[in-house]
């Protein structure tokens, strides 16, 4: 064998000791057509015995990997067809929550995506009726995550589904008001959702999906700073080169832990998906990076023209390292799992405003903001539409994760716990869109949709 | 299986020896060692084969650890795959 440099060596142990490298997520996504029957009880038994099936194994093969490299692989997830399609012939999509619930736990992971529908252009009798049963299934289970497709670039965005999810995020808020929200956190609203996202609380496997597939996330945002901090005095072009290099190495583990994942679990690999997923964690942080790319703090002037290269530069970086490339891929900005993040909305130098500006440059969008809990569900349903909007125009999935805290306002710090962390409560602009948001029906779709 | 083990830290008499000799007991064979001390700290990296290996991985990991409390330094021990895919196109 080879020696490798010593130098590379030592690299890659730093990166993992020091400097918070890991799998983010390593996901399986399992289909659930065959489990779908006409009765909720067959259904719900069926779902259950099928994701123990196929992912008993998957905490003991991912510490094995975790072991075997010495990475530690922070979440063990799965993904399954939205519910409200494999629930269409029986109803009872609350008795299905259950059983994925119960299943999450029995396997001992750490969430389990895909109580989803997909309503970009309308939504039949039964989506309806599976929609108004979110809240509840978020707040009467611990490992659910949710999900509403509610525009695309192809099909526009479907007003009545965006009025009906601002209604859902403050029902389900109201419903977890003793844990500041919770199930609120669970629950994304998408424009433009890939059916290969191993990231909660987005997650699903899509249609077009293999049976059973390996889709890993990978990390590394403290990397990247340490990273950055050899050349102080470098121009953006070396800033730009030195993120790719980092990016490619991060992804290059992901690459490795997904191919050995899938093999020893007997799955399809899927995607490596090229995160820059930050934790609350001192030197994991996303906003440290665009600090240490030289501005005062996240939230100036800069901010956006900083992440838009950091976006592009991993993208760059991981695409060579990978043979599929997928998710959601690029930097995330969740602001209650990001210290530097919080400590910028905290200070007021970061607002509700930039923020958007900035999920027009990256992954993924208003993620993990919270909000006052007398915000009006026409402001919640306003914000959806507008980061709906800038995804459909750009061509790019963009999401929103309001939590509004009930009993709490601008000022207050609402307490998620573990990788959520905690959040200080954002001021929304309170200027009422209520006509707007009553009118329903369909903003249609761009012009640039109509490529064939 | 072939793998790359690492020992940081304070410098002192014996930790070569004392991790050369746990490994030999094991059956695990050493390919390569460079050791340096940098920055005053003491730094090894090893080769090693872990084919003949007279214990799984995790076992041998266990009893490393153990060794690295009683010597104050920091090993670790990781499959080679990690560091190729890494640094190798």
């Amino acid at each position: 064998m080879k020696m490798l440099n010593r130098s590379e060596i030592l690299e890659t142990i730093k990166m993992i000791s020091q400097h918070h490298l890991d799998i983010r997520t390593v996901t399986m996504g399992l289909n659930l057509v065959d489990c779908i029957t006409d009765s909720a009880s067959r259904t719900s038994d069926k779902v259950y015995d099928k994701i123990c099936s196929n992912a008993e194994k998957l905490v003991p093969v991912a510490e094995e990997i975790a072991s075997m490299y010495g990475i530690p692989i922070v979440n063990k997830r799965v993904s399954v067809t939205p519910v409200s399609i494999v629930g269409a012939a029986s109803g009872g999509f609350l008795e299905i929550a259950q059983a994925m619930d119960r299943a999450a736990r029995d396997i001992g992971i750490d969430f389990i995506g895909g109580y989803t529908a997909l309503v970009q252009k309308g939504a039949s009798a039964r989506e309806k009726e599976f929609m108004d049963t979110i809240p509840e299934a978020l707040a009467s289970t611990d490992k659910v995550c949710s999900s509403l497709n509610v525009a695309s670039t192809r099909a526009g965005i479907n007003m009545d589904a965006v009025r009906r999810a601002g209604r859902l995020i403050k029902e389900a808020a109201y419903l977890t008001r003793d844990r500041d929200g919770i199930a609120a956190a669970k629950f994304v609203a998408f424009a433009n959702a890939v059916e290969d996202n191993p990231f909660m609380a987005g997650a699903f496997h899509g249609a077009g999906e293999a049976d059973k597939v390996i889709n890993v996330g990978v990390s590394g945002p403290g990397v990247v700073k340490t990273a950055l901090e050899t050349i102080p005095d470098g121009d953006l072009s070396e800033v730009g080169e030195t993120i790719k290099r980092t990016a490619f190495k991060i992804t290059r583990v992901g690459q490795l832990v997904a191919k050995k994942a899938a093999e020893m679990l007997g799955a399809s690999f899927g995607i490596v998906d090229l995160s820059l997923a930050p934790t609350p964690a001192v030197g994991d942080s996303v906003a440290a990076i665009l600090e240490e790319i030289g501005l005062e703090q996240v939230g100036a002037h800069g901010t956006t023209a900083a992440l838009m290269m950091l976006n592009d530069a991993v993208k760059k970086g991981g695409i060579m390292a990978s043979q599929h490339v997928g998710g959601l891929s690029g930097a995330f900005i969740p602001v209650s799992e990001d210290a530097g993040m919080i400590a910028a909305a905290a200070l007021g130098s970061l607002s509700v405003e930039k923020l958007e500006a900035m999920t027009a440059v990256c992954s993924v969008g208003l993620d993990m903001i919270a909000v006052p809990g007398d915000t009006p569900e026409e402001i919640i349903s306003a914000v959806i539409a507008d980061e709906a909007a800038i995804g459909v125009a750009n061509n790019k999935t963009t999401a929103v994760r309001l939590i509004p805290v009930y009993g709490k306002g601008v000022g207050d710090v609402a307490e998620f716990g573990g990788l959520l962390g905690s959040a200080p409560i954002m001021r929304l602009n309170t200027l009422s869109p209520l006509r707007m948001i009553s009118r329903g029906g369909r903003v249609a779709a761009p012009v640039h949709a109509n490529k064939n | 299986m072939k793998a790359f083990l690492t020992v940081i830290g304070t410098d002192k008499v014996g930790i070569i020896a004392a991790v050369s000799t746990l490994l030999a007991a094991n059956g695990v064979n050493i390919e390569d060692i460079s050791q340096t001390i940098m920055q005053g700290t003491f730094t090894m990296v090893m080769a090693v084969d872990l084919s003949g290996a007279k214990t799984d991985f995790s076992a041998l990991k266990s009893a490393l650890n153990a060794c690295a409390d009683e010597l104050g330094v920091e090993i670790s021990l990781r499959h080679s795959d990690i560091f190729n895919a890494m640094h190798k196109i």
